[in-house]
């Protein structure tokens, strides 16, 4: 503890979970997130937790289902094609309200698409994926170092809310190296899961029932409005973001997570040398989305800016933020490609013109 | 006369009616399972995993912990529960369409795994809920709604013996096609799913127990029938016996 070490990004957010308190892993080998399971699997035994590696996907969310209704802390990682596969797993998770933590280290997509980063997950970490009114809170760190920090955020998030949570990185982190602490975070105070997990009947003196079915409707929808009102409750204490160089006469706001907002930010510093006045919003939850930043933007801007490893997902997010105040641009690369510094600086000069 | 009790409600079954068909066996599955776990008095550390189908109430019937599970997941559900609380007695309770078919994958692997669960396995050759479709366990020429004409096997396929299926592996520990048409199958399933729960109360490996079981409503027979047909045709495709045993 205390001490800076180099580390594979992937290395880094398991170990992180490790410290988090996560005992169990269940998962499926799929790149670009391949070094979380291995890693897993030599340090759990280490520390007394389980590594299980499952027949699929689909066996693994459900895994996590089983442990979480335990009342264990548990987590899975996977890449894009093998979230999708959990999505089902993930709705039934959430409406069960069982907290897990869920890595998604992205890849460039559709369909099996290719194995090099990507951040085309948005839509589907932010909207869904499953069926039925749920949400996840998505975490999505722009460092390693941030990204530990917030694997750890997470267990607590997810028991505090019984909510999954996903941490939202892309390929490059989960495959940089980056110099790293663990710093043991402050102790929350966390609702006991004896109360609902099962496995403790005599302990709380009656049963429980880990289930998502309820076949009369006015039941079934008292029970969405409370989760709804749990929703709430997370977009009032939960939302994050980073405001960078957004000086009071900032004429060009950039919008960026992940390894793409590092590229913003050498980006900004080549645009700055050049005396344009711009700078970024970065979110660090892509849900609940970070929207007041956008609606507080000054009159000196002139234009916001998305960029993005996918064609445009966080777009409608920034919109809806905006509010049709001002122009909302986006420039992206995509199927394993990144935008590089030059890209920006040339996309955020046309969009003003100079 | 001095009246004597021989036979009395479960103490782990609340004192309800079940919601099932007529001619049904899922109520005479349930009580044996209720049975066995007053017996080796493991209620307060019993889990079960409710499947998907007719039987998804089954937490209303017995008094226990529960799950319940996403269609065919029951025993994926069941290995991390299992996994993160050794202690607990973890079962599942799985219907044809639910084990063989779209839950396959996960049977075969929680048993090649040799987690220490036990299934209880209720086969009745059709899809019950969802309105008699043809399941993977449904017999050659046996008519249901998708094989109108009857079960042919250059279009669908045989019926899978999913207890000697799993027998070729090594890691279960208990393997038996039992049935609960008659009451002299009754006693036999009842020692099976006691084995079975036994096997894995003294970690000698995972344990099913395949259940022949009727369907009279979407058969299309009467429960005496349903009964008779089972003797009849199932058990001939579907031999009664232990294929693995603890050693």
């Amino acid at each position: 503890m205390g001490e800076r070490v180099l580390m594979k990004g992937n290395e880094a957010l398991a170990e992180a979970a490790i410290q988090a308190g996560c005992r169990y892993f269940f998962g499926y080998p799929i790149t670009p997130q391949n070094e979380i399971p291995e890693y897993m699997s030599r340090r759990l035994p280490e520390v007394g937790g389980v590594y299980l590696q499952s027949e699929s996907e689909v066996a693994t969310i459900n895994m996590l289902f089983g442990a979480a209704g335990a009342g264990v802390r548990v987590m899975t990682s996977s890449s894009s094609p093998g979230i999708s596969l959990m999505s089902e797993g993930i709705s039934y998770i959430a409406g069960a309200e069982l907290p897990c933590v869920i890595m998604n280290v992205m890849r460039a997509g559709p369909g099996l698409g290719g194995i090099l980063p990507g951040q085309a997950d948005y839509f589907q970490a932010t909207r869904g994926g499953g069926h039925g009114d749920y949400r996840l809170l998505i975490l999505t760190p722009g460092t390693l170092q941030e990204a530990i920090d917030l694997v750890m955020k997470a267990f607590d998030l997810a028991d505090l809310y019984r909510n999954p949570v996903m941490v939202l990185v892309d390929g490059f982190m989960g495959q940089m190296m980056e110099a790293v602490e663990f710093k043991v975070p402050e102790k929350l105070e966390l609702p006991d899961k004896k109360e609902w997990a099962v496995g403790y009947r005599k302990e709380r003196g009656r049963r429980a029932i880990v289930k998502t079915l309820s076949l009369e409707p006015d039941p079934l929808e008292e029970h969405n409005r409370r989760l709804q009102e749990k929703y709430r409750r997370i977009e009032k204490n939960e939302v994050r973001h980073e405001s960078y160089m957004m000086d009071d006469d900032v004429e060009l706001v950039m919008v960026a997570y992940g390894t793409t907002s590092r590229i913003v930010r050498s980006s900004l510093k080549a645009l700055r040398a050049e005396g344009i006045k711009a700078g970024m919003v970065r979110p660090i939850t892509a849900w609940p989305f970070p929207y007041e930043p956008f609606k507080k933007l000054p009159p000196s801007v002139k234009s916001v800016l998305a960029v993005e490893m996918s064609c445009g997902q966080m777009v409608e997010d920034i919109k809806l933020g905006v509010a049709e105040r001002f122009p909302v641009h986006f420039y992206g690369r995509c199927g394993g490609n990144a935008p590089s510094v030059e890209e920006v600086v040339r996309a955020a000069k046309e969009i003003l013109g100079c | 006369m001095k009246e004597v009790l021989i036979a009395e409600r479960p103490k782990s079954m609340y004192k309800v009616s079940t919601h099932y068909c007529p001619g049904c066996t899922h109520g005479i599955a349930h009580r044996l399972i209720a049975e066995v776990i007053d017996e080796l008095g493991i209620q307060d550390r019993a889990v079960g995993v409710a499947p998907v189908g007719c039987s998804v109430l089954i937490y209303n019937y017995i008094d226990l912990d529960w799950y319940e599970a996403a269609h065919g997941r029951a025993p994926a559900v069941a290995t991390a529960c299992k996994r993160a609380r050794p202690d607990l007695a973890v079962f599942t309770y799985q219907g044809d369409g639910d084990l063989a078919s779209i839950g396959m994958a996960e049977i075969v692997h929680a048993a090649n795994r040799g987690e220490r669960i036990s299934v209880i396995f209720i086969n009745n050759a059709i899809y019950g809920m969802t309105g008699g479709q043809m399941a993977p366990t449904t017999l050659l020429s046996q008519r249901t709604s998708t094989t109108p004409y009857g079960r042919d096997p250059k279009a669908s396929g045989y019926p899978i013996r999913v207890a000697e299926m799993l027998s070729t592996l090594a890691a279960p520990g208990y393997i038996a096609r039992v049935s609960v048409v008659k009451p002299k199958y009754v006693i036999k399933a009842k020692e099976a799913i006691k084995k079975a729960f036994l096997t894995q109360i003294e970690d000698k490996g995972f344990s099913l127990v395949e259940i022949l079981s009727t369907c009279p409503t979407n058969w299309g027979m009467s429960p005496v029938a349903a009964t008779n047909w089972v003797e009849e045709q199932m058990i001939p495709v579907f031999p009664l016996k232990e294929f693995k045993v603890p050693e």
